[in-house]
């Protein structure tokens, strides 16, 4: 066992080497590059152009990289464990499409204009309901039926941007604008609070997560077997869907829809250090934050001076990904029938 | 002195319709018990009922003069172990899935495993002879093997009652016998009480002490093995003709099937 916690400790530091080696090339890479020797030099001066390039736009991006990759994989992560199903994630489950009525819904009302906060709360109200609604739909009489929840979600997602057609074909050009701006997702974000409290919140869940590290453990076996093992189900997912709506509804407001995340890098990361939620928590945390972080530097420099819409390159990349990984596991399986 | 488990007036059941009523038990410490009954007669909805899954609607359930109901999930997972008879299996390996048999016992706070769990998790690995499996994946065992990995970590709960729903209903003969001999073993050396649904009657009569038959939701009859498996009852609550006979070597109750066509044809 001790044995075991060499290995966890190791998969931190590969992935936090991962994230250093990510922010650098994030730091260093746009319309100016910097090179690292240069970065002590940069930040004695600080009324160079470079300093004010990495300490207002840079470091902040990088930070919120971290941040909302990270939380879209916890939340992605937390999801696939209350639900044992790999296909689940905020994106699936229609909480997103929530999160994004809530929002849009604060922009065409012009709450954002009285308090820049309202975001995200609109994105968390917005998701938490969704949630709220797959939920309690999906609970038939033989319990939760995660086929039915798949699918209310995809219907939740329907209806959602339905509405949000509604709520900007009634509104004037400018929030139309503002909408399909925000939607299109971007970790170009300049308002510092926000950037603060998106930090803030994903560290603050990570952490509550990892209080219930041992009841997702046992959820790995099922509800009822995890209530034989001492814990209260019920309440302990109910707690989770709480945290996982408040992680996808900031997500949301402060950087758009960015798919597959949530969906990709938990699985992904199953793989490769296994199932337990102790070290799972943590691993999708770093790892999520990693791929945002780089295929945001993607997004910037590919046709630069332009920006891509940062949900392009993880649909893209994140989608392919999965693709190849769901091909290689089936060829695998058919292997072990052979045998 | 109360007894160590004790039923009474039971009820409890789905919100379909379908509920079990009446059911009066009281079981002494080191019991085996076995339930038996046709399929949708409530044997489940019993075990349910006791484990606190489904909510009761009548009458109590005490272990060791506390009353179930009164106890959280903690509490109620350091005195009872549930081996289901469909367990969902995840990629874990054998060692970490009997470790969670443990998970009552952590600490709050407690984020890795101490050795002591560690080493009573590996005791009733070698008991269960899963030891040598202990790296394997759930995934990857046979039906026998994941049996009696189950059994290892019900066992690591350290359980003052173990319920067993169908467990042997998916094995070979061997693997059948290797895990009532266990099971029967647990019971004399470690005077663990055990509460068993199994639908083998004769292997039923061979090895419990105490059966609890059960018809429409209720109990039919309940006592020793001898007088719950006579032919009359076992017609009556089956709808089968069946001949009972004593084995020869533990003078216990033996069920005979006998097909249709013999019945038409008479005896050969």
């Amino acid at each position: 066992m001790g044995q075991k916690q060499w290995i966890w400790g190791l998969y931190v530091l590969l992935l936090l080497a991962g994230l250093i080696v990510a922010s650098i090339l994030s730091l260093g890479m746009g319309e100016i590059s910097i090179r690292i020797g240069d970065l002590p030099r940069i930040f004695s001066e600080k009324e160079s152009m470079e300093y004010g390039v990495l300490a207002y736009i840079r470091i902040p991006r990088t930070l919120l990289g971290l941040a909302i990759g990270g939380s879209l994989s916890l939340a992605g992560a937390i999801l696939q464990g209350i639900y044992r199903n790999p296909l689940v994630e905020p994106y699936t489950l229609g909480i997103s499409g929530g999160a994004s009525l809530g929002i849009t819904f604060a922009i065409v009302s012009g709450l954002h204009l009285l308090n820049i906060l309202f975001l995200p709360l609109a994105g968390f109200i917005g998701s938490f309901a969704t949630i709220f609604l797959v939920y309690t739909l999906s609970l038939g009489r033989g319990g939760l039926s995660v086929n039915r929840m798949l699918l209310i979600g995809v219907m939740i997602s329907f209806i959602a941007s339905s509405l949000m057609m509604f709520l900007m074909s009634i509104t004037s050009t400018d929030n139309i604008h503002g909408i399909v701006f925000w939607m299109m997702g971007s970790l170009n974000e300049t308002n510092s609070t926000m950037i603060t409290v998106m930090i803030a919140l994903s560290l603050f869940c990570l952490i509550v997560s990892y209080l219930f590290v041992m009841p997702l453990n046992a959820l790995r076996l099922g509800e009822e077997k995890a209530r034989h093992l001492g814990f209260n189900a019920n309440s302990v997912i109910r707690i989770l869907f709480i945290i996982t709506s408040l992680l996808t509804g900031a997500c949301i407001a402060v950087a758009g829809v960015i798919g597959f995340v949530g969906l990709v890098i938990p699985h992904i990361v199953r793989l490769w250090v296994g199932t337990d939620y102790r070290i799972l928590l943590i691993s999708s945390f770093l790892s999520g934050g990693i791929f945002l972080i780089l295929c945001d530097v993607i997004a910037r420099t590919i046709i630069s001076p332009n920006e891509l819409p940062i949900g392009v390159i993880t649909g893209i990349v994140g989608g392919a990904a999965f693709i190849v990984l769901l091909s290689n596991s089936r060829r695998k399986e058919i292997r072990r029938y052979d045998d | 002195m109360p007894p160590f488990l004790d039923i009474q007036n039971l009820s409890c059941g789905y919100s379909s319709g379908f509920r079990i009523h009446d059911i009066n038990l009281s079981l002494t410490e080191g019991s085996f018990a076995g339930i038996i009954g046709p399929n949708g007669s409530g044997k489940t909805t019993l075990f349910r009922g006791i484990s606190g899954a489904l909510p009761l609607k009548e009458g109590y359930i005490q272990l060791e003069g506390t009353d179930l109901s009164r106890l959280t999930w903690r509490e109620k997972a350091r005195k009872l172990a549930i081996v289901s008879q469909f367990s969902e299996t995840a990629e874990l390996s054998v060692e970490e899935y009997v470790l969670m048999g443990r998970l009552p016992y952590r600490q709050p706070f407690q984020f890795f495993d101490r050795k002591e769990d560690i080493e009573i998790a590996h005791h009733y690995m070698h008991l269960t002879n899963t030891y040598r499996l202990r790296n394997k994946s759930m995934t990857e065992l046979s039906g026998g093997e994941r049996q009696m990995a189950n059994i290892a970590c019900a066992l690591s709960q350290h359980p003052r009652l173990l319920l067993l729903d169908e467990p042997t209903s998916h094995l070979d003969i061997t693997h059948q016998m290797q895990f009532m001999n266990l099971i029967q073993r647990l019971n004399e050396e470690m005077k663990l009480s055990v509460m068993m649904i199994i639908h083998d009657l004769s292997l039923a009569a061979e090895y419990c002490d105490f059966l609890l038959m059960m018809k429409n939701g209720t109990t039919f009859c309940q006592g020793a093995p001898e007088e719950v498996m006579t032919y009359e009852h076992i017609e009556n609550v089956y709808n089968t003709v069946v001949i009972v006979k004593t084995n020869p070597i533990s003078g216990k109750p033996v069920v005979f099937p006998v097909s249709e066509q013999r019945l038409r044809n008479g005896k050969k």
